[in-house]
């Protein structure tokens, strides 16, 4: 069946008879790639142009409208060697990149500033200031004044909006002491430049704000730059369902555009895409990531279908159903606006900081001023005095301090293949005690694997291997991989059943029990591997029974020893206890628990919490959604339903499990490289304090202070990329 | 110190300049793909025989 493929969800009309759409396309990796795109794209007749974007491994292509189908360009894409998906752009995407060039353009604003302004200043510290000079003096601080006064407001908006609002919510953020050293030492300039003063900090406020946007702009785009994967991850994985439209023809179309109350097809061997109930047909279906169990369930007209669950045995039509009424679908949504509202109220570790910081900052520019006050001086210079010490202290390495160790660390994870949801999943993930794993697709293979290899004959395993290629179906896929066939033996399926063919002579059989009616040689195969499914080679003499299942990941064992050596691990199972036990003792893992309901996680979860340890949950199934979002942190794997992926602080790519050790060790080292990187610049600050109570910095030295704590933050950051 | 009458505006307008350009840019989208622009520049596409 060839079916229609539906994309109008994804056609943009930028201009008028102007078509455009925009598609990832995995597989551009260098200049070559780009080339033959665009120009084999061009040449395909109505299209206006192609442009591949490399970073982001998107091609946005536009076409005069009408000139020709969708599905054309992905055809030719296809040919050209370039399998593509369709991708629509989220409007969180164009918020995002709009708050990274906003961002861009501050910096760029600020860093001119700055430049000029110093340019200034610097001609001051070398001798211009001389006080038979002084007008000149006080035309540079004008000139300086003038270009300082707007781009400081428009640079430093950034700052004074997210301040504005941590005021307004009653707390302190980093915000707040930025802001107020900015202004205050730009108004304590003005006053000085006004006053034919000596001293101006002009260049202080700006130079601040450019090394703080700096670390805004790294930050966001790194943010951007894993939720751009993310997306891609998302469009390649995409979803489509076949759509029954009227008269029984199955139109292929994205997950997007199907509607409560549509019909899909599901057919052996595919995953439904989407929730529904079954109208007709019957079927044996894998619900694993769903539930965790294993064993398949049989499904018949009225029963509930859940997205995610793989279809096994026969074709379903399905009415995709919305509403509730389903048991687990309603207890993981209570249990998910439940766990939500309790989301831990993590304070994130600068604004802890600045939450300490900042009153013993304030408290001390106050003791100032009544100092000098009390001394004698008067209340102009006492103030000016006190501002000085403001502006000394202002946080300007504090703030780099935490942004740019998690950029190098989010960075150096995302190239062990593992993206972070959120910064803050850093500093949470380094609080850890116990490690918690669900089971089935987590320690588990998704994909499943022969598990009685070694009592087959390799010839056997060859056999049924080449006439496995003819087959569709998920387990005859799995024969198919473990034999390394390569050769296929052409023969007929039958849906739901197995595949037969002639081959050399012979009558050849391959699929279930009964197709091949070996029920007394699975027996014992069946006791043998209780959570395995069988499938079986029927030759004209005997039958060969394989079993398959999920197996451990590869390096699972290693991983999770690893782990062990400085986290307790637990398993919690939604699975039977033969099933969990066998994995708990292969791993070594001493407690677990299986035929877990999503509540009974949350429970374990919070006695954890309760006693303490802080847990981390990795899991990946529909039943794991509400534990990911109740423990301290979660990872799930990249083949998580997508409600468990929506709750996850992380996410690990591959088959390896390694990307989870990797994530707790490196987090630690970025938790003890902010919690360095802040004293650091604390103590560098602290240092510079006594000048500023004792009225002897000039702005030179504030400049010097400033630019030198930076520079050793970030450079101590960098240290983060090994871990 | 007369000199500074024009070496100031001078230097106000260089930088402004290169601000601007800067702006420019951004608003162009020369940002947006930081490693295909590597290779676009070694890329042959300007030959007429590569010509789309």
């Amino acid at each position: 069946m060839t079916d229609a493929l539906d994309l109008a969800l994804y056609v943009r009309r930028p201009l008028d008879g102007v078509a455009a759409m925009d598609l990832v396309v995995d597989g551009v990796h260098c200049g070559a790639c780009i080339a033959a795109i665009e120009t084999g794209l061009r040449k395909q007749a109505g299209v206006r142009g192609a442009r591949v974007n490399l970073a982001s491994k998107r091609v946005t292509v536009e076409w005069n409208e009408g000139a020709l189908e969708p599905p054309a360009i992905l055809e030719r894409l296809e040919a050209l060697g370039y399998p593509a998906y369709p991708f629509s752009a989220e409007t969180a995407d164009s918020v995002d990149k709009a708050s990274e060039q906003q961002l861009l353009r501050c910096l760029g604003v600020a860093a001119f500033a700055a430049m000029n302004v110093m340019l200034l200043s610097v001609s001051l510290w070398a001798g211009a200031d001389s006080d038979s000079n002084s007008a000149t003096r006080d035309l540079f601080h004008w000139l300086s004044a003038l270009i300082a006064l707007p781009c400081a407001a428009y640079a430093g908006m950034p700052f004074f909006i997210s301040a504005a609002r941590a005021l307004r919510g009653g707390s302190l953020n980093m915000d707040v002491p930025i802001s107020l050293g900015v202004v205050l030492a730009l108004a304590l300039s003005v006053f000085q430049t006004v006053a034919h003063q000596r001293d101006a900090y002009f260049d202080s406020a700006l130079m601040l704000l450019t090394f703080l946007l700096a670390g805004r702009v790294l930050d966001q785009h790194m943010r951007r730059r894993t939720r751009d994967f993310a997306a891609n991850l998302a469009a390649i994985r995409a979803d489509r369902a076949l759509k029954l439209v009227d008269g029984g023809e199955a139109r292929e179309t994205p997950i997007a555009a199907i509607h409560p109350g549509d019909l899909v097809l599901v057919r052996a061997g595919e995953r439904a895409a989407v929730d529904g109930t079954v109208e007709d047909g019957r079927s044996e279906v894998d619900q694993s990531l769903v539930t965790g169990e294993t064993l398949p369930v049989a499904l018949s007209e009225g029963a509930r279908i859940y997205a995610g669950t793989l279809n096994l045995t026969g074709a379903l039509q399905v009415r995709v159903t919305k509403e509730a009424g389903d048991a687990l679908l309603d207890e993981v949504n209570a249990l998910l606006a439940r766990a939500a509202e309790q989301r831990s109220s993590y304070v994130r570790l600068a604004d802890r900081a600045a939450r300490l910081y900042a009153p013993v900052v304030h408290l001390a520019a106050a003791a100032t001023f009544l100092s000098w006050l009390w001394l004698g001086a008067g209340w102009q210079q006492s103030l000016i005095v006190a501002i000085t010490v403001l502006i000394i202290t202002c946080p300007c390495a504090l703030g780099l301090a935490v942004p740019a160790v998690q950029v190098v660390a989010a960075g150096a994870l995302f190239r062990r293949g593992l993206i972070l949801n959120s910064g803050e999943a850093l500093e949470r993930l380094a609080q850890a005690g116990t490690v918690v794993f669900d089971k089935t697709g987590t320690l588990t293979d998704p994909r499943p694997a022969l598990a009685n290899g070694a009592d087959i004959a390799p010839e056997d395993l060859a056999l049924a291997g080449s006439l496995a290629l003819s087959s569709r179906h998920p387990l005859a896929r799995t024969i198919a991989r473990a034999a390394r066939a390569t050769e296929p033996i052409s023969g007929h399926e039958l849906p739901g059943q197995g595949v037969t063919a002639l081959h050399e002579g012979r009558r050849l059989k391959l699929g279930s029990v009964a197709f091949c009616k070996a029920e007394a040689e699975a027996a014992p195969v069946a006791a043998a591997f209780p959570d395995a499914s069988l499938i079986v080679l029927r030759t004209p003499e005997r039958a060969i029974v394989f079993a398959v299942r999920q197996g451990l990941r590869p390096d699972a064992r290693e991983t999770v020893a690893a782990i062990g050596r400085s986290h307790e691990v637990e398993i919690l199972s939604g699975d039977r206890e033969p099933a969990v036990a066998l994995i708990a003792r292969q791993l070594g893992v001493a407690h677990f628990e299986y035929g877990l309901k999503p509540k009974d996680k949350i429970e374990r979860l919070k006695a954890l919490k309760a006693a303490g340890k802080r847990p981390l949950m990795v899991g990946d199934g529909l039943n794991d959604a509400p534990a990911l979002a109740a423990a301290h942190v979660s990872i799930s794997p990249i083949s998580a339903a997508h409600i468990a992926q929506a709750q996850a602080d992380a996410l690990f790519l591959g088959e390896r499990l390694a990307p989870v050790a990797d994530a707790l060790s490196l987090a630690a080292k970025a938790r003890r490289l902010m919690v360095g990187n802040l004293w650091l610049s604390l103590v560098y600050n602290l240092l510079a304090v006594p000048l500023a109570v004792t009225g002897q910095v000039t702005p030179l030295v504030a400049a010097l202070a400033m630019s030198g704590s930076s520079i050793l933050v970030t450079l101590n950051a960098l240290r983060a990329r090994h871990a | 110190m007369n000199v500074l009458v024009y070496l100031v505006p001078l230097a106000l307008a260089l930088g402004g300049l290169g601000l601007a350009a800067f702006l420019w840019a951004l608003r162009n989208g020369q940002f947006d793909d930081l490693d295909g622009a590597a290779w676009r520049a070694i890329s042959d596409d300007d030959l007429p025989e590569n010509r789309g």
